[in-house]
């Protein structure tokens, strides 16, 4: 699902659009809809998309960008070590987190990206 | 199995479309044996190949009917009711293979019917036959060598079915569309190189990037014409679609073909079928008379349905004409009238041509009776849609008592096309280059003024309205005074939508809109510059829309009316010259009026004393009605409308007599209640109304005099007209 990471050098804002996205861009002849996740989430707004980084993924046979703030690392994590959101997180988060892992210092919080990407923009679409 | 099916239900589609017209061509030609030749061999092909996938009942049917055919061989009359027995056949045959498509067998079922009628008819030309043997049975074949070399698609169609087409290769559509969107993907990366280039001058690239480009051009055209078809193939359907409509209205149609072989994109091909086997039923219900009218008016009996194509520049012509009564422009007046489509002020300025496009409007109609095949009001707007869909356009022309002609022009392939970059609050836009008809620089000249807040430019001495493209955008407000007008034409309206600056033009690869975007419908799809830049394409029919929407929710006043605010700065003022009640001309400032039109009297009724009139939903006093004699009690009442903050009342007027840019200079003041006072207005004294006086205000009976109610004449002389609220009315 997730195809590479890459970093945004030039964005075409959409009008109109709902605020969750940043706007489209062109991946090496691909069209990418870029999305701030941040906004997504409902977190501080962020600024420009320009020289931040994208999450490539490819849903419905279209490709989009989810815009994040770094890219830490790959991790390989037992699926059964996976605890479901405890029911007081976040609304934001909540909507689109499938389960919390413990790791050695911190949590980490797994996001599911077709969650992501459905938002009000496809509903309308319909 | 599986593959040798879908050859067999490919090939077979193709040859019956063949036969049925070849079979209509037969009946009004029935001595052409080249004809009966082919259609015989088609059928006999069919046939032969059902026997072999073991097909029963296909092949019995093609048998009955070959043998009925045999008998035309021989010398058998070429009747009406034959033709129609074997069409009949072919279109069960049809009904079977969609069932084999389906269910990959043939579907259970029963021919005996037809295969009883076929053969009682071969029977009785049999008998028929044994008596005069009048004609030789070789005079067929021999007059198929003669006129053998004549007809060159016939010789073609014989060919793919009489021998292995060793030069000929069945390619799937996928692959071609696959290949097309490859090619897609070469142009827009060599226009990309070349922006490259464009920044370093003394390139050692220059010469192999030309190459290149040359033969990208080269495989983009090669491909295109992979994907290529004549038009002839979607006329195909036509013949029978005529003959079958001819029977049944009980009239006599010709349909001639010009162009046929001119090709075009196979996706526009599929694209334009529906709409012009609409618009060819449309001739030859509506537009062909009876024989009987035909030959009373001194016209030949049989009527002409003429189709040609023929390719203009980047687009292909359509011309579907009749030789039929023409359009009725007064029923169209009427008719769009009484629906309520257009309003009588509008259509009086309408010119014929705009009159004859009232047709393309959803929900017309001129029909006078529904019958099975049209009239019913859907269709004409369908048919420009779709077309519009295509990036095409459609346009009437009509010759009353000679006949109407339609004009559809569709653009070669959808693929490529030529588009037109604009920027707006630094984005950039393309709009496809066949809805642009001008650019028109805003300046001296011409500058963008605003009614109330919908904005024009006189072109030309036409009121062209405006869309701040900006504005459309929610990227800030509109400039009046600089940019571009670029002007759009999409179906039969035109309109200007106003940019910050023209760039240029460039041939673009439209990309779908991704699904998050879709809903906002302004956009047509994206598409990567030479620069690699991504941007959108724009539909300028759904601005169209967002026009229409905008002149709904804050445009009151008709354009035309509008036209004398621009005086409004030197200190003259537009004013609307009616009666109402007694002969004395009165006046209002048109500005204040929200709409002048008429209503049924029966939305009229007194109350109280008073008189309601329920008007678009909503119910309203009614002034200015004489107490003596009511209001009228049958036909159209004229009214003037006007509406602030929410609040709406008409006056009753007799008739409109004028509307005249004037300083308004009140002689004579006048204390009775809802006359501000005299003016003279061109050599006649008028009383000037006090719409604030009428309109109700918050807490103030309906009759209550105001304080100050004589404010706002004074003000409306300063009055731009950029103002969104009617002036003088919040005193």
């Amino acid at each position: 699902m997730f195809q590479d990471v890459f970093a945004v050098a030039s964005i075409t804002r959409v009008p109109l659009a709902s605020s969750e996205i940043a706007g489209i861009l062109n991946l090496r002849g691909r069209i990418v809809t870029v999305i701030d996740l941040a906004v997504r989430l409902q977190l501080q707004a962020s600024g420009p998309a320009i020289g931040r980084l994208a999450i490539g993924v490819e849903a419905g046979g279209e490709s989009f960008g989810i815009l994040v703030d770094s890219v830490a690392e790959v991790l390989s994590l037992a699926d059964s070590d996976r605890e479901s959101p405890p029911i007081n997180l976040e609304q934001g988060l909540a909507g689109v987190s499938t389960g919390i892992f413990w790791l050695e210092h911190e949590l980490l919080v797994v996001l599911d990206a077709d969650r992501i990407l459905d938002f009000r923009g496809r509903a309308a679409a319909a | 199995m599986d593959e040798l099916l879908r050859d067999f239900l490919t090939e077979t589609a193709e040859s019956l479309d063949r036969v049925d017209s070849q079979l209509v061509r037969l009946e009004q030609e029935p001595d052409n044996g080249q004809v009966l030749g082919n259609i015989f061999r088609l059928v006999h092909t069919i046939k032969g190949t059902c026997g072999f996938l073991g097909l029963p009942r296909l092949e019995a049917l093609t048998h009955a009917a070959e043998t009925l055919m045999g008998k035309f061989r021989d010398g058998m009359p070429v009747t009406g009711g034959a033709v129609t027995l074997i069409l009949a056949t072919i279109d069960r045959i049809k009904t079977i293979l969609d069932g084999l498509e389906e269910l990959k067998r043939e579907p259970p079922g029963d021919d005996a019917d037809l295969i009883g009628q076929l053969a009682e008819m071969a029977a009785a030309a049999q008998m028929q036959l044994v008596q005069p043997r009048s004609q030789e049975p070789a005079s067929c074949e021999q007059s198929a060598m003669q006129t053998g070399a004549e007809s060159v698609e016939v010789k073609a169609a014989g060919a793919t079915d009489a021998r292995p087409a060793s030069h000929a290769l069945r390619v799937s559509i996928d692959t071609l569309d696959q290949l097309m969107t490859m090619v897609s993907e070469l142009v827009l990366t060599r226009n990309q190189l070349f922006e490259v280039l464009r920044r370093h001058d003394d390139s050692e690239f220059k010469v192999p990037l030309q190459r290149l480009s040359n033969v990208t051009t080269e495989v983009q055209q090669a491909v295109m014409t992979t994907r290529m078809q004549p038009i002839g193939n979607a006329w195909q359907k036509l013949t029978r679609i005529v003959r079958d409509l001819a029977l049944e209205l009980g009239k006599d149609i010709e349909l001639q073909m010009h162009g046929a072989d001119t090709e075009l994109d196979r996706q526009v091909l599929d694209l334009v079928k529906d709409p012009l086997t609409h618009l060819v039923r449309n001739c030859a219900d509506h537009g062909i008379e009876s024989p009987a009218e035909r030959s009373a008016v001194g016209k030949a009996r049989k009527g002409t349905i003429r189709l040609s194509a023929y390719r203009q520049g980047g687009y292909i012509v359509i011309e579907i004409s009749d030789d039929g009564r023409g359009l009725d422009a007064a029923r169209i007046r009427t008719k769009a009238v009484e629906a309520g489509l257009v309003n009588e002020v509008d259509m009086a300025a309408k010119s014929e041509a705009e009159i004859n496009n009232i047709i393309f409007t959803p929900g017309f109609s001129t029909a006078l009776e529904v019958t099975s095949i049209s009239g019913r009001g859907v269709g004409m707007d369908v048919v420009r849609s779709n077309i519009e869909q295509i990036g095409g356009t459609v346009d009437v022309t009509s010759n009353a008592g000679r006949g109407v002609c339609f004009t559809v022009k569709i653009p070669l392939t959808l693929a490529i096309v030529s588009a037109l970059i604009v920027q707006v609050a630094g984005e950039r836009f393309a709009f496809p280059q066949l809805s642009v008809t001008e650019i028109v620089r805003i300046g001296a000249i011409h500058r963008a003024q605003r009614i109330k807040s919908a904005a024009v430019l006189r072109l030309r001495h036409k009121l062209l309205p405006l869309l701040h493209f900006k504005e459309t955008l929610q990227l800030g407000i509109g400039d009046d005074e600089r940019g571009f007008v670029v002007v759009m034409q999409t179906g039969s309206q035109s309109f200007g939508l106003v940019v910050d600056n023209v760039l240029h033009t460039e041939e673009i690869v439209i990309k779908p809109i991704s699904s998050k975007l879709r809903h906002l419908g302004i956009f047509s799809g994206v598409t990567i510059l030479g620069d690699g830049s991504v941007i959108i394409v724009v539909d300028p029919n759904a601005l169209t829309q967002t026009l229409g929407r905008a002149a709904q929710s804050s445009t009151d006043h008709p354009p035309e009316h509008a036209m004398s605010d621009e005086r409004a700065d030197q200190g003259t003022l537009s004013l609307l010259i009616f009666r109402s009640g007694s002969q004395r001309q009165k006046a209002v400032p048109l500005s204040v009026v929200t709409r002048i039109d008429e209503v049924d009297c029966s939305t009229i009724e007194p109350v109280e004393g008073r008189f309601l009139m329920q008007y678009r939903g909503e119910l309203m006093p009614l002034f200015g009605v004489d107490p003596q004699s009511g209001p009228r009690t049958k036909g159209a009442q004229p009214v003037l409308v006007f509406s602030h903050q929410g609040c709406s009342m008409a006056l009753a007027i007799n008739d409109i007599i004028d509307v005249v840019d004037e300083k308004l200079d009140i002689k004579l003041v006048d204390d009775r209640p809802g006359v501000l006072g005299y003016a003279v207005i061109q050599g006649t004294s008028t009383e000037i109304v006090d719409i604030g006086y009428f309109l109700p205000n918050a807490g103030d009976g309906l009759f209550a005099r105001r304080a100050s109610p004589l404010g706002w004449p004074n003000r409306a002389h300063q009055a731009i007209p950029r103002q969104s609220e009617p002036r003088g009315m919040t005193a």
